[in-house]
């Protein structure tokens, strides 16, 4: 019977020839992830109902990435710090990546992809709705709650119900002024944010296989944001080559049969599309940046696990060159990696760092900070009556802080050509 | 399990999301401490703009100043209810201020997982949008083996989704009790 990818991919994941949408399957888990909010009461689930001694299912299986609440001088926050690091101890967990040490690595689904946890065919659960952006790399990537995880943890496994798939195909050459941000944004204002509810996004066309794999996270990053499962884009050379530099795993390709079952299907010609914001408080409030153009904004922020990654900091640096930021505007790179390539990555000869600097921008340690708002000491937190432009992916009241305030989710181009003027701009204006 | 689920309604709109349910300023509380825990009563719904709580008024806090606990047990809102984050500090906070069970037209996948899996609340779904009809306030009796919600305070009765696969879920109260029951705990 033909199958979606999603579906062939929980098929080896269930040691089954065939699973059918809408099917309860339990699962074999290949990488569980979890981080600094939602790790310790996982991990006390885990004691009390396996034991106090009881030992996790496969230690090299469970990635622990703090990411959430790093730089902040709540105590509460340090704790949950504390507890990780002690489970990760005790556990023997290989990859745990402390805060305040070289291992450090910053926002978790970046750094899975950087770390070459991210493989072709595999199944991914984390303590964390965006773990879908793993998808990106043709494997199943999904969010569950802390009582999930830790039954993973105990076992390896875990039931799910096997999504019907919804297809979004873009068609055409990606014209420079578009992002990756801006085609999700697009669905999500035609499908809403229970549009794919209990559903697989898979993306495919000549458009989303020309980004790159960085460019590809912001899709299947966002895919939550309709309520969606799963995200998914079939692997194809661009994702092998970047596997194999960061991993030596073995993967497997999957890719739907050209006669699967779909929910739906829509289609997208990028060249008849426009750079689109999502207006607050919700990602599906979408508009067309001309259509709002003008409107004051009080900050700028280009950040997070959908708009911190390098590819983010490149698209903004084109316009950020050689221009002044009008409003407070925060750079905060995901990961580390992405902080130190922003002192050697260049645009016509300048660091992206010095670019961001010249313009007058904050360059912030790399984590999630106010992308959820967090601790009161957060960098970039909103207050007040802040309308924020942003590259993050949630606009819900209060996510970014300031329950009065009001967040535009935006591609880095548009972020930054708003932050150069001071109102919404459309990045068409600079390029 | 108790097959009545009986007590007042707290009403809500569509869409209400995981940071209106728990702000992520709070996530950093223990879930186990009980003292601590305490505080995720106390700020349970605490994110929903108040002229959006306790509708069709508006302006009702779920959780009185200065309380921890809610005086209502059953939230009854419209569509999509719990999306946004994994947090299951969400469902939990909603079990620690008292909340039994939800009535809502749909649910966002994570937050209903959750409520089921770690036996929070039951997440009822509806066939029409209830949060219209009923009021906050108004005395609600949820007959879990009928599937039916009936507004005590005008007497009208209402059909629920049935819980299909998860009921075993529920009435094991989660998932590693159900696990224990069905012999799922094994490693192989
Ligand atoms: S950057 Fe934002 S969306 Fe991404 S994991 Fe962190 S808090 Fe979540």
């Amino acid at each position: 019977m033909a199958q979606t990818i999603t579906q062939k991919i929980l098929s080896r994941a269930a040691n089954r020839k065939f699973v059918d949408a809408g099917e309860n399957v339990w699962l074999n888990v290949d990488i569980l992830l979890t981080h600094d909010v939602c790790g310790p009461p996982t991990f006390d689930i885990f004691k009390q109902e396996f034991g106090p001694d009881a030992k996790v299912w496969a230690p090299e299986k469970v990635v622990v990435l703090p990411d959430h609440y790093i730089f902040t001088a709540n105590e509460h926050a340090h704790r949950n710090i504390d507890l990780l690091r002690q489970f990760s101890a005790e556990q023997g967990l290989p990859n745990y990546y402390d805060v305040g040490t070289e291992r450090y690595k910053g926002v978790c689904h970046v750094a899975l992809a950087e770390e070459g946890f991210n493989i072709p065919g595999t199944v991914l659960f984390g303590t964390d709705s965006h773990t879908c952006t793993s998808g990106a790399f043709g494997m199943f990537g999904s969010g569950i709650g802390n009582t999930d995880a830790a039954f993973i943890l105990g076992t390896g496994k875990l039931w799910e119900k096997v999504p019907e798939s919804m297809k979004f195909t873009f068609e055409g050459e990606m014209p420079e002024y578009l992002c990756a941000k801006d085609l999700i944004l697009q669905i999500l204002g035609d499908i809403g944010t229970d549009g794919a509810t209990y559903r697989a996004m898979e993306f495919d066309g000549e458009a989303v296989y020309s980004l790159p794999l960085e460019e590809r996270m912001t899709l299947t990053n966002m895919a939550i944001e309709a309520g969606g499962m799963n995200g998914i884009i079939a692997a194809d050379a661009i994702t092998e080559a970047y596997v194999k530099a960061h991993s030596s795993k073995p993967y497997e390709i999957f890719r739907s049969d050209s006669d699967a079952p779909y929910h739906s299907v829509r289609r997208y010609r990028v060249r008849e599309m426009e750079p689109v914001v999502a207006q607050p408080h919700s990602p599906d409030n979408r508009a067309t940046v001309r259509s709002v153009q003008g409107t004051k904004i009080t900050k700028s922020y280009i950040g997070s696990c959908t708009g911190g990654k390098l590819t983010d900091f490149m698209l903004a640096a084109k316009i950020l060159k050689g221009k002044q930021v009008a409003v407070p505007t925060n750079i905060v790179p995901a990961t580390v990696k992405v902080a130190r390539a922003l002192e050697c990555e260049t645009f016509e000869g300048i660091t992206l760092r010095q670019i961001f600097e010249n313009a007058g921008c904050s360059i912030a340690l790399p984590s999630c900070a106010a992308c959820l708002g967090g601790p009161a000491d957060t960098v970039g937190r909103s207050v007040d009556y802040d309308v924020v432009v942003s590259t993050t992916n949630r606009n819900f009241p209060g996510r970014m802080g300031s329950k009065k305030a009001g967040v535009y989710l935006a591609s880095p181009l548009t972020a930054a050509a708003s932050a150069v003027t001071g109102k919404l701009t459309d990045p068409r204006d600079f390029l | 399990m108790d097959t009545i689920i009986q007590g007042k309604a707290y009403v809500l709109g569509k869409n209400i999301d995981t940071d209106q349910i728990i702000p992520a300023e709070h996530l950093v509380y223990s879930l186990s401490n009980p003292e601590e825990v305490k505080l995720y009563g106390k700020y349970a719904l605490s994110g929903v703009p108040p002229e959006q709580g306790g509708l069709p008024e508006g302006n009702i806090p779920f959780v009185g100043e200065g309380s921890f606990s809610s005086e209502y047990t059953i939230i009854v809102a419209g569509p999509n209810f719990g999306c946004g984050s994994s947090r299951e500090h969400a469902p939990f906070s909603l079990q620690v201020a008292g909340a039994k069970a939800i009535i809502a037209e749909s649910y966002a996948r994570i937050f209903y997982r959750n409520c089921v899996d770690g036996g929070f609340v039951i997440p009822y779904e509806t066939a029409e949008n209830l949060a219209e009809v009923i009021k906050t306030g108004d005395e609600l009796k949820i007959d879990i083996e009928a599937n039916t919600v009936t507004n005590l305070t005008t007497s009208v009765t209402y059909r629920l989704n049935p819980l299909g696969d998860v009921f075993s879920i529920v009435r094991a109260g989660g998932i590693f009790a159900y696990a224990r029951q069905e012999n799922l705990m094994g490693r192989n």
